[in-house]
């Protein structure tokens, strides 16, 4: 039986697709089998950034309405066999998505995988309702700045509510990602630190990952930046905080600002 | 000399150390957040309470539209401060000269 797994954040821009990504991919090399889904009906992004849009025939609404059988909307990754994509609909309208439909097709892939991670759109809107509908875990994506935590904080009310497990008196079990985290602003005052953000969402911390080129590069490319460069800061968060989803205890690693020598010398400020 | 001037004059005058804007920003979001998960998670928190009591005071002499009532609390280091913003309806000043 997998887990169902939401990637979710309430507000745009903040890492949802790129984490999904990346920590599909970390799932899939740790031997599990993983199927991302996008619910980000017309403005699906998640292919890209898997390098699959080209490969993309059926969706989740062709499943949904049945025109498709999910097998054949399932696209194989091509770096890792134990990884799929469930591509969104460009085209079509996302009243399509319904909530029956949506559970069916959850089942259906509860039976058939280790973990379903279902990459939310931005927005509280149905697209974002249903992603979270049927989960049993919940990875929000913050990052350290004022409207991004005041959204997860509403998001995290929506985990605790409009849920199934919600309703029937069960818990999510949710954790915090803080992503683009910028140690040197952090140094500075200048923004929200690990710990007020913790304190404020009281919901466990995943993992910190690092603003940092790699990611972009990462995207550039279409390849998760797990897989792309796996040594990389990023990369590395990214790893640790998909050993701790698995159960493993991995310390955790605060970004801390690099200064060169030279900058240090010259008493430069890092940009 | 030459090496000295080097380093010293490359090096910009050291700017002014930047406010530190995050505690602000953590102390903002402490008091919204306070506010709206009582009034979305349908806590009763204190300041809810305070808010329906004195919207029903109010409210027996002059009819308000409840959206118009704000209470908000700041706690500061010494002070703490309860701020309750109520605006009245055109036409309420006559209620208020008649029975005053």
């Amino acid at each position: 039986m997998a887990k169902v797994l939401v990637v979710t954040s309430g507000k745009g821009g903040v890492g949802k697709t790129t984490s999904t990504a990346a920590m599909g991919a970390a799932l899939a090399q740790a031997g599990q089998k993983v199927v991302v889904v996008d619910f980000d009906v017309g403005l699906r992004n998640l292919d890209l950034v898997l390098g699959a849009e080209r490969r993309v025939v059926f969706d989740l609404i062709n499943v949904v309405q049945g025109i498709a059988k999910l097998p054949q909307a399932l696209i194989r990754d091509k770096r890792l066999e134990n990884l799929w994509l469930l591509p969104a609909s460009q085209t079509k309208d996302k009243d399509a998505l319904t909530e029956e439909g949506i559970g069916r097709v959850i089942n259906e892939l509860r039976s058939s995988c280790d973990w379903v991670l279902c990459d939310s759109p931005a927005g509280i809107e149905r697209g974002a309702m249903l992603a979270m509908r049927f989960a049993d875990e919940a990875i929000i994506v913050t990052n350290p700045e004022v409207s991004s935590v005041r959204d997860s904080d509403r998001i995290i009310g929506m985990l605790d509510s409009k849920t199934v497990r919600a309703e029937r008196g069960e818990r999510v079990e949710k954790h915090v990602l803080i992503a683009r985290y910028d140690a040197a602003r952090a140094a500075r005052g200048e923004m929200l630190t690990i710990d007020d953000i913790l304190e404020i969402l009281a919901t466990p911390l995943l993992g910190i990952i690092p603003e940092s080129q790699d990611v972009l590069r990462a995207s550039n490319v279409g390849s998760p930046v797990t897989l792309n460069s796996p040594s990389s800061l990023p990369a590395r968060a990214y790893a640790d905080a998909t050993k701790r989803l698995l159960g493993e205890t991995v310390p955790m690693l605060v970004p801390t600002e690099r200064k060169g020598l030279m900058n240090l010398l010259l008493g430069r400020r890092a940009a | 000399m030459s090496i000295l001037r080097l380093f010293s004059s490359r090096a910009p005058a050291p700017a002014p150390a930047p406010v530190p804007t995050a505690p602000i920003a953590r102390e903002r979001l402490q008091i919204l957040l306070a506010h709206e998960r009582g009034s979305m998670r349908g806590k009763t928190d204190l300041l809810m309470q305070l808010r329906e009591e004195i919207l029903a005071v109010v409210e027996r002499h002059v009819k308000l539209d409840p959206d118009k009532v704000m209470v908000r609390m700041e706690r500061g280091k010494n002070v703490s401060t309860l701020e309750v913003d109520i605006e009245l309806p055109s036409g309420s000043e006559q209620a208020f000269a008649a029975t005053g």
